[in-house]
């Protein structure tokens, strides 16, 4: 790497952060120079984006040094890392947009926000233009109004408006997952544009296509320390996923063999919005069928278009080959589908209700006369599945929000195992889950299988998927781009589907 | 610590107390306050206020509110009078039709709100004042009483009804007969919230919406059903309000929006519920006529009563407020 004198240097050096329970970050080395694009790699939860936070001032470290120019900086605040020249374009654009201003005062809003009082519109508008013309978008109209724009248009607004800024070095969360190739391509030639400009990037992407297409460097993460910082040229994808993920792989859930029988779910063509695009599936009887993919896939929105929470675009669903026409979620809970829905807290179960209110929800008719709900049928109910599935405490009349994760997951559960539900959609069911009652939730998926139901299983935690699925799906922005046997599939060939995006479709 | 529990005490029992409380200091300032005749004329007063706050409730309990229950008692009086001084129906018609009316402005008001998915206080507010509208359009700003002067200078043909009157203003073994039907119907709204399972769809519905939906609840179907049974209260308090004056007074219901609203969230904390219910609702309605009554007995001006009543709604939504803040933080 050519070493040139005027350009800056980023140097974080020590980082360390913990939350309640969590060290997210421990002793973590990261440097950027100006003029360069330096990759920042990591499974779902290495540390990336609190390393990132860290850097723009959302988060302040527990230890550790962040210096500019041989300068030691503290960021107490996203401004204070503004006022050195870091800015982050987030994945989000919407968030750091005012829709309804024009591009130009977007573009200009700091110096708006902190001007004096008169503004001088011409020179607003002048300024704004240049921006753009400077990152190679002179077209663009600067009196729209923002929120009229395509993603693609509000992410350069974003960088011109980082650019007014004088930024100096740029962090791009995961930039390209909203954008089409083209628009890809567009954002990585204005990315080579700031380089020789001097300006430093920070590119965090799950593409590894991508990060080798234009990063100098590449820093990889894992458990909230930093594996390696090399040159792009000195390694490869193959070398990354395994850095990625570590060499340690144990089978900590033991599998349950159970036959395999008949078809009971099967979807085709499952179309809904931009974030899923046109999936096939078949579950069998007894059979658990692995959705792996990224955060950002679209398997939640799979799960919930399947579920009839979603209105399907283009599709059709059969459970034991008759179709189902899914207008609302009551429909495929008549049908029997079960969902255990990604957002416990907020969608799988009423947190200020008691377990016992929980786990007759669905039940409701069934434990009802006369639209009287039976007392002694429903506290039958939550003693049995309290039982049956071990929830601490035993107690059915504890509000569900004072369990632990694990405990709420089993109500989350629980719930639907008196209906005649045949398959089960779990989306990420381990999520803020604690490892004993996570092998509490697989005994129970297993059970459920050896009972003949059929599982759906969807998450980005490989090695759980790996663990217990028959067979693995990948899914990658909206497709299954890959369907792998138990005994072919290992973390690095899901992972290496999962990030290949669009460009690697199934191959054979 | 002990600031802690004395909020939480103050948040189970403060609106109990406060009750106890009105009822001490007037009975001292007043010796005829206690008296029988005075409480069943409370009890009497809140009556109509009642079943509009039980509406509301409704509306409350689902996540949602009803700011057209005002208007809607002031239409459902006017079309009672109407029919009988106008049109000399029976009585049959003369109660079912304003329930109707009831019932197709909740209608209105849960297709705004859940198929077009207008905020709820927005769609009402607009629907309270198309109602609003509607009911001065139809009596053209007059109000109906029995053989009125017509603007063709006839003379209207029909009276108020004794049997309807009865509603109002007579007496089942010696309790007014509004107070008989109030307290009816505290009791079976309470018993349909708690213990059937439409109230417990409409208490999950109103907790949270989208863990009700992915469990299989038709979610729209029990808002609509909320904001119906909404109307239909509201339909009853006018029904009630025309039997007990005996006319079909303009403008009826436009003060009971804002006793009703303040009555549902005082009885949100009533024996610390934090979640609407017809009993605190009740109690919340006696507060709020009991302090009337004591203002009247008082001779307070009458136009000051809003300053009274804006008063106690906020006490309660700070009550309500903090508490629920306090719980989430």
């Amino acid at each position: 790497m050519s070493e040139s004198n005027n350009a800056s240097l980023l140097q974080m050096t020590g980082i360390s952060k913990s939350f309640p329970g969590v060290r997210a970050l421990q002793q973590v080395d990261f440097e950027a120079r100006g003029g360069e694009v330096h990759a920042l790699l990591g499974a779902n939860g290495a540390g990336k984006s609190t390393l990132m936070k860290i850097l723009s001032g959302a988060y302040t470290p527990d230890e550790g040094q962040i210096r500019i120019d041989g300068c030691s900086h503290k960021f107490h605040r996203p401004l204070d890392a503004i006022a050195s020249g870091i800015q982050c374009v987030y994945q989000e654009v919407d968030t750091a947009i005012v829709p309804t201003l024009s591009v130009a005062e977007n573009i200009m809003l700091d110096r708006i926000a902190s001007g004096r009082g008169w503004l001088d519109w011409r020179r607003v508008n002048r300024e704004a233009a240049e921006a753009l013309a400077g990152i190679g978008l002179p077209g663009l109209e600067v009196s729209k109004p923002a929120g009229e724009l395509p993603i693609a248009h509000k992410q350069l607004l974003l960088i011109a408006r980082a650019l007014v800024q004088q930024a100096k070095f740029i962090i791009f969360d995961e930039p390209t997952a909203p954008l089409s190739d083209e628009e890809a391509d567009r954002l990585f030639e204005i990315m080579e544009r700031l380089k020789q400009d001097g300006v430093g990037c920070i590119f965090i992407s799950h593409r590894l296509h991508e990060v080798f297409r234009i990063s100098d460097r590449v820093t990889v993460m894992r458990d909230g320390r930093r594996v390696s910082t090399r040159l792009a040229a000195e390694t490869n994808a193959k070398a990354v996923v395994e850095e990625m993920l570590g060499k340690t792989f144990e089978e900590e859930f033991p599998k349950v063999q159970v036959p395999i029988g008949e078809t009971l779910l099967e979807a085709r063509g499952i179309r809904y919005g931009t974030k899923v695009r046109g999936v096939d599936l078949t579950v069998r009887s007894g059979e658990i069928v692995g959705i792996a993919g990224l955060v950002g896939a679209g398997k939640t929105e799979l799960s919930r278009a399947l579920f009839g929470a979603e209105p399907l675009d283009a599709g059709e669903i059969r459970l034991n080959g008759r179709l189902l026409k899914l207008s609302e979620p009551k429909d495929a809970v008549r049908a029997g589908l079960a969902l255990i829905p990604e957002e416990r807290r907020k969608q799988g179960i009423l947190v200020e209700q008691s377990v016992k209110h929980n786990l007759s929800l669905p039940l409701l008719e069934r434990l009802s006369r006369f639209g009287f709900v039976g007392r002694r049928a429903e506290s039958d109910n939550a003693v049995a599945r309290i039982g049956e599935l071990g929830i601490q405490p035993p107690l059915p009349e504890q509000a569900v929000q004072y369990l632990s994760g694990g405990n709420q997951q089993k109500v989350a559960v629980g719930k639907w195992l008196p209906t005649d539900a045949q398959v089960y959609l779990f989306d990420e069911p381990t999520k803020g889950v604690d490892v004993g009652a996570k092998s509490d939730i697989f005994r129970l998926i297993g059970r459920l299988a050896a009972e003949g139901k059929g599982i759906v299983y969807l998450s980005c935690e490989l090695q759980e998927i790996l663990g217990i699925a028959d067979r693995i799906l990948v899914m990658s922005y909206g497709r299954i781009v890959k369907e792998l046997r138990r005994d072919e599939a290992t973390q690095e060939t899901i992972l290496y589907y999962a990030s290949a995006g669009e460009e690697q479709d199934v191959e054979g | 610590m002990l600031k802690d529990k004395l909020l939480d005490y103050s948040y189970k029992y403060g609106a109990l107390v406060i009750i106890a409380a009105v009822f001490i200091v007037f009975s001292i300032v007043n010796e005829y306050f206690l008296s029988y005749d005075n409480i069943t004329d409370i009890l009497r007063s809140i009556s109509i206020v009642t079943f509009v706050a039980i509406g509301v409730t409704f509306s409350q309990i689902v996540d949602g509110f009803d700011l057209s229950v005002g208007s809607t008692v002031s239409l459902t009086t006017v079309v009672a009078a109407a029919m009988m001084v106008w049109y000399e129906l029976p009585l049959a018609f003369v109660l079912v039709a304003p329930l109707l009316i009831g019932a197709v402005i909740g209608l209105l008001n849960a297709l705004l709100i859940v198929k077009v998915r207008i905020p709820d206080l927005l769609a009402t507010l607009a629907v309270m004042y198309i109602i609003g509208g509607v009911h001065k359009t139809y009596t053209k700003g007059f109000s109906i009483y029995n053989n009125m002067q017509m603007q063709d200078g006839t003379k209207a043909p029909g009276q108020f009804l004794e049997s309807f009157k009865w509603i109002g203003q007579g007496k089942l073994l010696g309790i007014p007969v509004p107070v008989v039907l109030m307290l009816l119907a505290v009791i079976l709204v309470h018993v349909f919230l708690t213990y059937t399972r439409w109230g417990r769809q409409m208490y999950v519905t109103g907790g949270n919406r989208e863990a009700a939906r992915l469990s299989g609840i038709s979610v729209n179907r029990v808002r609509t059903f909320a904001y119906v049974l909404s109307g239909i209260f509201a339909a009853i308090g006018g029904v009630l309000f025309a039997a007990r004056v005996g006319s079909g007074q303009i403008d009826a219901g436009s003060p009971l929006l804002m006793e009703a609203v303040a009555a549902v969230f005082v009885g949100y904390s009533v024996l610390g519920a934090g979640k609407p219910n017809v009993i605190g609702t009740f109690f919340g309605a006696v507060l709020i006529g009991v302090l009337l009554n004591g203002l009247t007995m008082l001779n307070m001006p009458y136009y000051a009563y809003d300053i009274v009543k804006g008063t106690v709604l906020v006490l309660a939504l700070s009550i309500t407020f903090i508490h629920l803040n306090r719980r989430r933080a």
